[in-house]
Order: structure tokens, then C-alpha cells, then sequence
């Protein structure tokens, strides 16, 4: 249906370009008057007129018409006597309601469910004429408008110019439109949890086990269960984890990542910068995936090799192997970043050192690092920020149990892990359990945020010094 | 300490740092050599299948079909018994357990085999011809040397007598290796020798050509507005503050954005390329308009005031001159944007891209699975073949965004213009 409405209206639009072209070309030839733009913007402006109110209007119905008529159809399968405990149950009754009316359902029919599934149709019906009814209405309205607006010969370029920056502004909008729907979708399942467990719990617990947090009934939970629930989400073994497997990974990727910029930055010949930059570079374009498969194929199973021999215990899924090719992973960020930072530091600062006879790395040492180092410290944040939210690497390659360690050889669990392992598969709605992966991924969501935010603040001080 | 000593430890200082320098860089490098090593060599086996070389008789007393019988007909018939004696020809069984053990060196799928040889020529009533027939997963893995034969029997999954019988057919030459299309274009399997990678092919292709169509014009007219129209305002701001946040969000919160958006409250279908692909496009979307932004930015003020200077309107400069000048640069932060992409796997876990899914999506509404999402699901199963399997996915991936790297590239070096 919705695309025979696109095709009409990509058919009415382009005809109406033609229409406006002619007309005002002809308008403009019986009175002899000489027209305020091209022939063919009039063209631009009733296609825009026609079809931009009558698009918008499509997506808005298309995006809401399942929502409001499974409301509506729940409430009068309820009205009719149907019984449903919670929303699951009705959703399956409403899936039953719609594979009858496609004739898909082979079960079992009772008069409930057939009455339902004939208001099914009336409302199916119903709602798609009055689409139709509508949206014809809206063009037709729209059209009548601007044939007008043409008839009165307006200045039709800047009329179009106006609308299409409309579009250009509302395009960039969508970046706002995007963060508020993260904010949105984990704030408000994020309530939810926190308003069954409460947030000192959260954030001072020691204990994560979210499959021990079986709950019957979220409305009503007694206070034997919550002091169950309150050991299952405590937020700091997975905070520990994740911060121990981002060090071990700074510890790799800092050293190699920043001696590499230092030396693409200062030492390289054009000819070996030309090819060992985009060679590393290659290391950030590899997906994540496939880092997590190598971790755990072949890096986890060779530690845990090289430990036997040593005769020490290692786990194949230490926390060692995750940080170590998670720092792999972020040496290019690293390097590319210094590797500016670095370039972006004055010859002056440089031609002075050694004027005063230093050597090459003394003056890296003592005089281009201490001046870049709030740049650098920018981009070892940035890759921080990146540590944390990397999922791959650490779902396959570290542990799912939430251990409280500092040994770099047992397994240990991370947040991002935590939200892939609670929301994999199905998942039932309204569990605590469900909630706290929105939980984990508000505070990962702030936690990111806020180390953007540094990082880049720090970057641009250090830009706007030297500018 | 004399001056000319302290000159020479000067001296091996500065080269000492610079030797961490090269290290360092050689180091990057070196992993990046393992790695590609450790995939390709676990990987190019995959390309390849193990396949018996089978006798069959198609006998018209075991066969309800009659030479020249319709589509229909063949695909209803019972092609068992026929598999059945075709397959224990192979080698002279004695006992039950032998021709068990036999049979066990054949894929499930035999049947299906010998039955698709059939509806090709549907004459072959009552004649013999030979087929290859693939080999099952164990069988594969032996032959490609996988499989270490020498530990003991109850901690191998081929049986002493199963060895004995491969044994002797190889020494017959019944074992032969050829292409593997199976892994092109089958969808995924429980039995990895009949797994392949066709429905995640199909299932990232519609992803990316969502993300594409949804990601590539928003971005564009998004950048064009920030860059050329848009006045210096606290909205403005807070826009370019956003992208900038969203670049760098983790791609996982996108993933529960989808979850709770898109199929919590819009209610599209799970496990879908359509979700993917919108998913893919939101969280692209900051990715490409940065680098769009930049090439905007490059192009020299004076193409702008030249057109100004002729009559053209703030738009027609922008989008008769400024635009066809930073296509290039769009486009190739576009593709690469589409490659990172194209390699996003966290997300697509999240909105249920990890059904077990064995049918090749005919539409993006189909539920499906895509490239990395299948490494992701192999690599946790515990059959040794999927690991061949796995890596050789990663190259199919790898060398997809090999290929869009270098068309970026090329774009830009081959139509960018250098204005100084």
C-alpha cells in the first residue's frame, strides 16, 4: 500500500513539474510579464509543495498505525473478556489475532479471538482509507496553495530556497533527534531498575550474578527478595574489570602506540611514513570481530600453553589476552593522534633546542613532548574512552563471570560483556534483569561521555595555544 | 665523567630512543603480519571441501520414479534406500557397525546430493553414474590434516574403523578434494561441512545498502547546512557538540537504542537486515559527516565568491560549485564510513542478528544474519570445522573492506582537487 501512496505521489509531483513550467511559461507570454524566476523553479516549488507534506505525513502514519491499533485492539479483546496477566501474554494474543485474520493460524479459534480478529479488519480498514482520504486531502490542499502562489507569480527561487534549507536544518537535526533517543531509551528503562533496586545498592555492590535474579513479580517485590536481587547487581566487580582490562591495554598500546607517532612525527623519511602510517592505520580498520576471534583462538590457548610450562594456572579466557589485543587494537588511535599532535608543535620550540646544542631527543624529550603533552593526554583519553566501550574482543575473549581480581592471569567480565550476555537472545521485558543491561548502559553511556568530553576540551586548548 | 664521555652517552641515548621508535612501529606492523598469517593459514582450506567419489545406481526396484518424472514427482521420492546401497559400495562392509561407520563418512545431506543429480538428468533410471559425494565434517578435517589422528580412540570423534575405511579409500583414490560452493551459497547449518556464509552475504549486503540510502543523503545535506548555511548559534553549536558525542559513543549503546526503539516501541521485525541497515545508518551517520564536513571545508572561498560575484544565489554556489568539488572527498568518507560499517557486530547482536538462521533472506524484512555477526556465531561452536569456516568468513570480510579502502582512496587521490 504505502508504496503505490510513493508512486502516486512521485507521479502527481513530477507531472505538477511539468504543469508549473508550462503554465508560467505561458502566463508569462499572454500578459507579457516578465516572470520572477526561471520557468522551471515554479516546477521545483509545487513538487516540493506537493510531495514534502504528503511524505511526512506517510512516514508519521506508517511509523504509529501498528502501535495504536494493537492498543486498540488489546483493549477491546480485554472489554470482550479475554484474559491476559501481563504484556507478554497479550502480545501473543495479539499475534494470534493477526495470524487469523491472514488466515495463518491453525489453532484453536474461540469467539474472542474471531470477533477480535474481525474488528482486526474493520480497524486495518478503516485506518488504511482514512490514510488514503488524508493524504490525498493534504495534497490536494497543498497543491491548491501553491498553484496559487505560482498564479500570483512569487519569487519562486527563494520560496524554494527557503524550503530546501528547511530540509538541509532539519537533516542535522537528526544527530540531536539521535542522542535524545539514547538518552531516552536508556534513562527510561534505567528507572525501571532503579526504582526496583535502589542505586547505592547498585554502584557499591560487590556481587554481579543477574541469572540468580528471579523475580515472579516486578510490582511487588518482598524484602527477602530485594536483599537476593541487591547481591545480584552490584555494579563494582564489572567497573573493576572493565578498568583492569582497559590498563592492561594502555599499557600496551601507550608505549607502542606513542613512540611510533614520536618517530613517524620526527624521525621518518616521507618514503617510510608514506607506507608504515596507512600499514598501522590498518590495525583501527580491522573489525573488532575478528581481533575477538584471534584473542580467543589463538592468543587465549597459547597463554594458557606458555603458563603450564611455566606451571603457572592461566585461564584460556584471561584477562591478560583480552588487554593485550585490545591494546593492539588501539595502537593506530594512539599513534595517528600523537603523530599530529606532535606536528602541530612549533619548528621554533625545536630550532631553539638545539641552538642551545641538545640532540635530537633531548629536544623530543624535554621540549616537543612537554608542549604536546596536553594533546596527548587528549588522545590517550580518546583511547581510553574506546577501551571501555569495546565489546567484541572482551564478549569473546574475557570471562562471563563477574570475578573481583587483580591477577592478569584468571578471567574477569567487563560492562559491555555484562549488557551482550543479558540481552542475548530472548530476552523477557519488565525483568530487572532485562533493565539492568539499560542500566549498565546508561553508566557506560556516561562514563564515555564524560572522557569525551575531557579528551577533546584538552586537544583543543592545546590546538588554540599554538593557532 | 670526562666530556667526551658524557658526549657518548649522549649520544647512544638518542639512539637508543630512536631505536624504541622503529621498534615500536616494527612492532605494529609484525602484528599485523601474525594476524593476516593466522587467518589466511587457518583460513584458505575452507575454500575447498572433501568429497568421496560414489558409484550410484539409481535401481528402478528401489525407486518409485520413472524416467522423465516432473519436478514435483522427483522432489516428493524417497531417494533413501538408493543413498543407502550407493553408499556402502563404497568400500566392502562386513559388519553393522562397519557400514554405520561408513555411512558416518558421508555427510547428512547425501541424499539431498544424489537427488539434485537427478532432477539435472531425470533419464537416470536403472543407470549407474559416478558423483562426488561431500565427505563429512571429521572426514574434511582428516584429509585437510586438522585433525591429529594419533590420539587415543575415545578422545577422537573418527572411530578406529572409520580411520581403516578412509585408509583404504584412499589408497583407491576414492577421496577427492574440490571447490567448496557450499560455502558461498548455503545458509548456516548445524553440520559445518554443509555451513556456508550465503545468508550473512546476503543479510550485510541489505544492511549496508540501507545504511547507505539512509546514511549517505542525511549526512550530506546535514554537513552542507552546518558548513555553508548555518549562522553562528548556540543551536549550531549544540548540534556540531552532539556529532562530535555520537562519533565517539560506543557502538553497543547504539545497539540498545535499536533494541529499544526500533523494536520495543516502532515494533519492526527482529533479527532483520531493515533494523540493521537503520541501526548501521544512525550510528554512521556522525562517521561520515565529519569527513564530509572537512572536504566542504577545503574548498577555497573564492570558488564560492566567484559564483556570488556572477549573479548565482547562496544555494546555486553551493550546489553548482561547492558540492561537485567536495563529491570526491564525501564519497570516500562515506565508503569508509560504510566499511566500519560493515565490520559493526555489537550492535547487530543486540537486535537478535544472532538467530540461528538457515534460510537465504529473500528480503530485508527476512530475518537474517551478516558477516560478522557469523564469525561471531562459529567461533563459539565447538566443531572443529567451523573454525576453517570462521576464518575464511573473516577473509571474505577482510578483503570487502580491503576493496572499499582502495576505492576510497582512489577516489580521492585520482579527483580530489589540491587547491595549494
Amino acid at each position: 500500500m504505502n508504496f503505490v501512496l510513493i508512486f502516486l505521489i512521485t507521479i502527481f509531483s513530477l507531472s505538477l513539474f511539468f504543469y508549473g513550467r508550462s503554465k508560467t511559461k505561458s502566463i508569462s507570454i499572454q500578459k507579457n510579464i516578465k516572470l520572477n524566476a526561471l520557468p522551471k523553479f515554479y516546477g521545483y516549488y509545487l513538487v516540493l509543495w506537493c510531495s514534502i507534506p504528503a511524505l511526512v505525513f506517510l512516514t508519521v502514519w506508517s511509523l504509529f498505525e501498528p502501535v495504536i491499533i494493537k492498543s486498540i485492539i488489546i483493549e477491546t479483546a480485554a472489554n470482550q473478556g479475554a484474559v491476559f496477566n501481563d504484556k507478554n501474554e497479550a502480545n501473543l494474543i495479539y499475534e494470534k489475532i493477526k495470524a487469523i485474520h491472514l488466515g495463518t493460524y491453525f489453532g484453536d479459534i474461540d469467539s474472542i479471538l474471531k470477533e477480535s480478529a474481525i474488528s482486526y479488519a474493520k480497524f486495518l480498514n478503516l485506518f488504511t482509507n482514512s490514510k488514503i482520504v488524508l493524504i490525498f486531502a493534504i495534497i490536494i490542499a497543498s497543491v491548491i496553495y501553491s498553484l496559487k502562489k505560482i498564479k500570483n507569480n512569487n519569487k519562486a527561487r527563494d520560496d524554494v530556497e527557503v524550503i530546501l534549507k528547511g530540509l538541509l536544518f532539519a537533516s542535522s537535526l537528526i544527530a540531536i533527534l539521535t542522542t535524545l533517543g539514547i538518552i531516552f531509551s536508556l534513562l527510561f528503562e534505567s528507572i525501571k531498575f532503579f526504582s526496583v533496586i535502589n542505586i547505592f545498592d547498585y554502584l557499591f555492590g560487590t556481587n554481579w550474578s543477574p541469572q540468580r535474579a528471579f523475580v515472579s513479580d516486578a510490582s511487588a517485590i518482598t524484602a527477602e527478595e530485594y536483599a537476593e536481587l541487591k547481591d545480584a547487581f552490584g555494579f563494582i566487580p564489572l567497573i573493576a574489570g572493565t578498568s583492569f582490562i582497559a590498563f592492561i591495554a594502555m599499557l600496551v598500546a601507550v608505549p607502542i602506540g606513542l613512540f611510533s607517532g614520536i618517530y613517524m612525527a620526527e624521525y621518518a623519511s616521507i618514503k617510510v611514513r608514506r607506507v608504515s602510517k596507512p600499514i598501522i592505520e590498518i590495525l583501527a580498520g580491522i573489525p573488532t570481530v575478528v581481533y575477538g576471534f584471534f584473542a580467543a583462538l589463538t592468543v587465549g590457548p597459547f597463554f594458557r600453553q606458555v603458563g603450564e610450562s611455566l606451571g603457572l594456572t592461566v585461564s584460556s579466557e584471561s584477562a591478560l589476552a583480552a588487554g593485550l589485543i585490545m591494546g593492539i587494537m588501539i595502537i593506530p588511535y594512539i599513534s595517528s593522534l600523537s603523530d599530529d599532535v606532535i606536528n602541530s608543535v612549533p619548528q621554533s620550540l625545536r630550532d631553539g633546542s638545539y641552538a642551545i646544542g641538545a640532540t635530537k631527543s633531548e629536544t623530543i624529550k624535554q621540549v616537543v613532548i612537554p608542549a604536546a603533552l596536553p594533546g596527548i593526554i587528549g588522545s590517550v583519553l580518546l583511547a581510553v574512552s574506546r577501551a571501555i566501550g569495546e565489546t567484541m574482543i572482551v564478549v569473546m575473549a574475557a570471562g562471563l563471570a563477574a570475578n573481583l581480581t587483580i591477577n592478569p592471569l584468571e578471567s574477569t567480565t567487563t560492562i559491555t560483556t555484562q549488557i551482550v550476555m543479558i540481552l542475548v537472545g530472548d530476552q523477557e521485558f519488565d525483568s530487572p534483569k532485562t533493565q539492568s543491561a539499560f542500566a549498565l548502559g546508561l553508566t557506560l553511556f556516561i562514563a564515555t561521555l564524560v572522557l569525551n568530553y575531557i579528551a577533546q576540551r584538552a586537544v583543543k586548548k592545546y590546538r588554540e595555544k599554538y593557532d | 665523567m670526562t666530556k667526551e664521555q658524557r658526549l657518548k652517552k649522549r649520544h647512544s641515548s638518542e639512539k637508543r630512543f630512536r631505536f624504541y621508535g622503529l621498534a615500536s612501529i616494527f612492532v605494529a606492523l609484525l602484528f599485523v603480519l601474525i594476524l593476516v598469517n593466522n587467518i589466511f593459514s587457518k583460513g584458505s582450506s575452507a575454500f575447498m571441501k572433501t568429497a568421496i567419489d560414489v558409484e550410484v545406481f539409481f535401481d528402478p526396484e528401489l525407486l518409485e520414479l520413472k524416467n522423465g518424472a516432473n519436478e514435483e514427482e522427483i522432489l516428493e521420492a524417497d531417494f533413501y534406500d538408493v543413498t543407502i546401497e550407493s553408499l556402502l559400495k563404497v568400500y566392502p562392509a562386513n559388519t553393522l557397525e562397519e557400514e554405520n561407520a561408513l555411512i558416518d563418512l558421508f555427510t547428512t545431506d547425501a541424499e539431498i546430493e544424489i537427488k539434485k543429480a537427478f532432477l539435472e538428468d531425470n533419464t537416470l533410471i536403472g543407470k549407474k553414474i559416478n558423483l562426488e559425494i561431500s565427505a563429512s565434517d571429521d572426514i574434511d578435517q582428516l584429509h585437510k590434516g586438522n585433525y591429529p589422528r594419533d590420539l587415543p580412540e575415545d578422545r577422537r570423534r573418527i572411530s578406529n574403523i572409520q580411520l581403516k575405511i578412509y585408509d583404504n579409500l584412499i589408497e583407491n583414490k576414492k577421496i577427492i578434494k574440490n571447490f567448496n560452493n557450499y560455502f558461498f551459497t548455503n545458509g548456516d547449518s548445524r553440520d559445518p561441512e554443509l555451513a556456508g556464509i550465503g545468508g550473512a552475504l546476503v543479510g550485510s549486503f541489505y544492511s549496508i545498502i540501507i545504511c547507505l540510502l539512509l546514511a549517505f543523503p542525511v549526512a550530506v545535506l546535514a554537513s552542507i547546512y552546518l558548513e555553508e548555511f548555518a549562522p553562528k548559534n548556540k543551536i549550531t553549536d549544540f548540534i556540531e557538540i552532539n556529532i562530535n558525542n555520537l562519533a565517539a559513543v560506543p557502538s553497543i549503546v547504539y545497539g540498545l537504542l535499536a533494541l529499544q526503539i526500533l523494536l520495543a516501541t516502532i515494533q519492526l521485525p527482529r533479527s532483520t537486515p531493515l533494523v540493521a541497515g537503520i541501526t548501521l545508518a544512525l550510528m554512521t551517520l556522525p562517521r561520515i559527516i565529519i569527513p564530509c564536513r572537512a572536504s566542504l571545508k577545503a574548498v577555497p572561498p573564492s570558488i564560492r565568491e566567484g559564483a556570488l560575484a556572477v549573479g548565482a544565489s547562496k544555494f546555486q554556489s553551493v550546489f553548482h560549485h561547492v558540492v561537485p568539488l567536495a563529491l570526491p572527498g564525501t564519497l570516500s568518507g562515506t565508503i569508509i564510513g560504510l566499511a566500519q560499517a560493515l565490520g559493526e557486530t555489537a550492535p547487530l547482536i543486540l537486535i537478535g542478528m544472532v538467530a540461528f538462521v538457515v534460510d537465504i533472506p529473500s528480503t530485508p524484512i527476512d530475518p537474517s544474519s551478516s558477516l560478522p555477526v557469523q564469525v561471531y556465531l562459529w567461533s563459539e561452536s565447538a566443531e572443529r570445522g567451523f573454525v576453517e569456516k570462521t576464518s575464511a568468513t573473516i577473509m571474505m570480510l577482510l578483503s570487502f573492506l580491503i576493496v572499499m579502502n582502495f576505492v576510497a582512496v582512489y577516489l580521492r587521490q585520482k579527483f580530489e582537487k589540491r587547491w595549494n
